[in-house]
């Protein structure tokens, strides 16, 4: 029997996160993602997990990589600020394949900026910011029921890729409270077990993901940030190596960008589209709604990284896309890539939500 | 068993320099969890950046070999999520006390069961032999080429003061007490931390007078100070140099302690 | 239908509290959808608190309150950063305990903090008496759905109080 209730989007993306059986958070209180380690400070215990708020978020990331090799589903909440500090471990995490989930419920920057406030403003950091070439999964919840749906879903795909899943939330829909339907069960995935013996850090299969030598069952496995051999084995000078691991890393995201991929295509035949992640789907939603005919595009995008970009093709007869953010078009730039038409960003800043009026007058201009 | 069965044979020959200390205190680590009894495949060496930190990689059990300074955050992570697991780490003076200085003190303070030995050089040796927060004063490295002109952390006092339920401190030169000191460590429930001073010859040793490695483990050793003499001393109100240091046994309690196994 | 109301007042009289409430009693016991939001930050430990519910029979898509139809106000200096703009047909509920302004649109006095002391001798229910004040005036929720949120919402113990409160408010509510 599934059930309703009516959730804050924090809590909802712990609940999530229990449902897909997160046994261990380490995490450090920041607004607006804190409800979310409130939470969990309060449920884990109770069901046989960890919690354990760490000294920093620079922390936070390591405890929850240990704790994943140690064999747990694990994960952290943070936002800007926090998530600035957690991208040295993030890049570790990439680096030696840890599954594990992120939480950046976003508010404005840079710096302190706006604590309570709402933006979009880490979508290029959540890509790029650690340094050096790797790839990772992001994905944008636009409602309640998508807080917990997607951080459900971010467990499993951690542990099909062996990559850190990132909720890239923000703070309107981590903080309002809305219906949200319960299913009665969550699927699970498991990480891909390991064959003893084989080199841990061959891969084999066509997803190039290697199966997960979890720690405490005689692999003896070595795990190291450095440049690495099949066997996990330093090789830092070694630049084919170095070529063919990094190479490895973005491809066994990016070749199944459309295996994982979660787009809704509305009204392709639209001349004017629009696309949007997270907050701002609310708002062209209720644009779509409110107009007489089914005239305008929408592709509402949950998989921002790997960027789907074919679904853009799919609106043949577009002659311009719209996207509404809030920051100043860090993804419309990503699209810009893509299409041959122009691309119209709607940046806001200064944590509000886009309006329907908004967005009505940025459709009617000409420019 | 033996310590030597301990070791990645196809990772050898290491990286360390003819002379480095580190080795003799792997020994000892080794050597003290062999004595526990404890499998392979129960026991994780984690560990930072540094040449300390490369120890875990010639290891045959799961070592995870982290980023600068975090070690203590990801063995965390690691024994709270299976208590079950003996996690020992691996560290130095830089690792440790710099970049991790805030991670340092906060395991000490949550009274972790791990035990970390750190091998305290007093540089940065991978790096070519840069000043580190345990860098006696005058000293000479590549960034103090004056001499050091700040005053250095004493781990174990930092230790205690954050409330680790174990400390000690050796040296290169005293192998058998090292060795001893990591087993209780191993043994004592809580956050067990060993100071262990070690010679780097390549990027102290010939920047501060000590031409032979020799030299710097007598050095060590005839500035070693034992703990029950400090205390007489301090009890006849003798004065205790300063280039000299405490070795031994310098805390052992029993206060509560987090992932401990059930 | 979509219904926007909006609560203000001062930290620590349960306005967020409030609108949680409303927004539960659509959900959970209406069958209908409702979202709140409301202001973060430094207000929520004093100053002027505000939190919004928009409630609809269809699925709501933009979730933010834009013109509000109900105003709920409990403080001087709510009144003065989030109801002075209020214009018809919107309706403003004020507790005329403690706000002196009133508004250009269609006004209901409650005297709930008022009230709460002398009848119930608890003011920190005065929130729960604009509840039932609300209801009995707009039926934006259904009186059975009301009780039942607060039943939910408020900490053990204190259930008979919370009910006397929304049964004071909505008598003060009802309308000729």
């Amino acid at each position: 029997m599934t059930r309703t209730e009516f959730w804050q989007g924090n809590t909802a993306c712990a609940e999530g996160a229990l449902a897909a059986g997160c046994n261990f958070f380490g995490g450090y209180p920041i607004t607006p993602s804190t409800e979310v380690a409130e939470f969990m400070a309060a449920k884990l215990p109770k069901k046989g997990g960890v919690f354990i708020q760490m000294e920093d978020e620079i922390a936070s990331m390591a405890s929850i990589i240990g704790a994943s090799w140690a064999g747990s589903r694990a994960m952290t909440a943070t936002s800007g600020p926090g998530f600035s500090l957690m991208m040295e471990n993030i890049g570790f995490a990439a680096m030696t394949e840890t599954p594990c989930v992120v939480v950046n419920v976003q508010r404005g920057g840079p710096s302190t900026g706006q604590p309570t406030m709402s933006a979009q403003g880490d979508m290029m950091q959540v890509r790029f910011g650690s340094h050096g070439d790797y790839a990772i999964i992001a994905l944008c919840p636009a409602s309640v029921q998508e807080m917990y749906e997607l951080t459900a879903k971010a467990f499993n795909l951690a542990d099909k890729y062996r990559v850190p899943v990132f909720l890239m939330a923000d703070e309107t829909v981590g903080h309002m409270r809305e219906k949200i339907i319960i299913p009665d069960t969550v699927e699970r995935v498991s990480r891909k077990p390991f064959v003893p013996g084989t080199p841990p850090f061959r891969a084999t299969d066509p997803d190039l993901v290697p199966g997960f030598p979890q720690f405490g069952t005689g692999q003896h496995v070595h795990v190291t940030g450095l440049t690495h051999d099949e066997r996990g084995y330093p090789a830092a000078t070694n630049p084919g190596l170095h070529m063919a691991l990094v190479k490895r890393l973005v491809d066994k995201i990016e070749n199944a960008r459309y295996e994982m991929a979660d787009y809704d295509i509305i009204n392709p035949g639209a001349e004017q589209v629009f696309v949007a992640y997270g907050g701002p789907v609310r708002t062209v939603q209720q644009v779509l709604h409110d107009r007489p005919n089914n005239d305008v595009g929408f592709l509402r995008i949950r998989t921002v990284w790997p960027f789907p970009e074919k679904a853009l093709a799919e609106f043949r007869n577009a002659r311009r896309f719209l996207v509404p953010e809030m920051n100043l078009g860090q993804i419309a730039r990503e699209i810009e890539r893509h299409v041959k038409v122009p691309v119209k960003s709607i940046p806001k800043l200064g944590g509000e939500l886009h309006t329907p009026a908004e967005l009505v007058e940025a459709l009617e201009a000409k420019q | 068993m033996s310590y030597e069965d301990w070791f990645r044979q196809d990772r050898l020959p290491h990286i360390y320099c003819a002379g480095c200390g580190n080795g003799t205190i792997i020994n000892c680590t080794l050597a003290a969890v062999d004595s526990m009894g404890w499998t392979k495949e129960e026991t994780v060496f984690v560990s930072g950046i540094g040449c300390s930190s490369r120890a875990p990689g010639y290891i045959l059990t799961d070592s995870l070999h982290t980023t600068h300074g975090r070690a203590l955050a990801f063995a965390t992570g690691v024994k709270m999520a299976n208590p079950d697991l003996h996690v020992v780490v691996f560290t130095g003076d830089g690792d440790l006390a710099a970049i991790g200085g805030n991670h340092f003190i906060h395991a000490c303070r949550r009274n972790i069961d791990l035990t970390v030995v750190c091998m305290n050089n007093q540089i940065y040796g991978m790096t070519g032999g840069q000043g580190s927060p345990t860098t006696p004063k005058g000293c000479l490295s590549s960034t103090t080429p004056y001499g050091c002109a700040e005053i250095p952390f004493d781990l174990c006092q930092l230790a205690t003061a954050a409330g680790a339920n174990y400390v000690a401190r050796w040296t290169s030169y005293h192998v058998k007490e090292l060795e001893k000191a990591v087993k209780v460590g191993l043994e004592t429930p809580g956050f067990s931390f060993i100071e262990a001073l070690v010679q780097c010859p390549t990027a102290f040793g010939r920047r501060n007078k000590f031409r032979l490695v020799a030299d710097h483990v007598e050095y060590l050793k005839v500035h070693s100070l034992l703990r029950a003499k400090r205390d007489r001393m301090l009890e006849n109100g003798e004065h205790i140099p300063e280039d000299m240091f405490v070795v031994g046994e310098l805390t052992r309690r029993n206060r509560p302690a987090m992932g401990v196994k059930p | 239908m979509r219904s926007e109301v909006r609560f203000s007042g001062f930290g620590g009289q349960g306005i967020i509290l409030s609108a949680v409430i409303l927004g539960r009693a659509a959900v959970m016991y209406d069958n209908k959808y409702a979202v709140q939001t409301q202001v973060y930050g430094p207000e929520a430990r004093g100053g002027a608190s505000m939190s919004q519910v928009v409630i609809d029979d269809a699925e709501i898509l933009y979730p933010k309150v834009a013109h509000p139809d109900i105003y709920i106000i409990m403080s001087q200096e709510g009144f003065e950063k989030y109801g002075a703009g209020a214009e018809d047909p919107a309706l403003m509920l004020v507790d005329s305990s403690l706000v002196h302004s009133r508004p250009k649109c269609r006004c209901i006095e409650i005297p709930a903090t008022q009230e709460a002391k002398q009848t119930l001798k608890k003011d920190i229910v005065a929130n729960i008496v604009m509840l039932g004040a609300l209801v009995a005036a707009t039926h934006v929720v259904s009186e059975e759905a009301l009780e039942k949120a607060i039943l939910d919402s408020v900490p053990k113990g204190t259930e008979e109080l919370n009910l006397k409160a929304m049964q004071l408010g909505l008598q003060l509510g009802k309308q000729p």
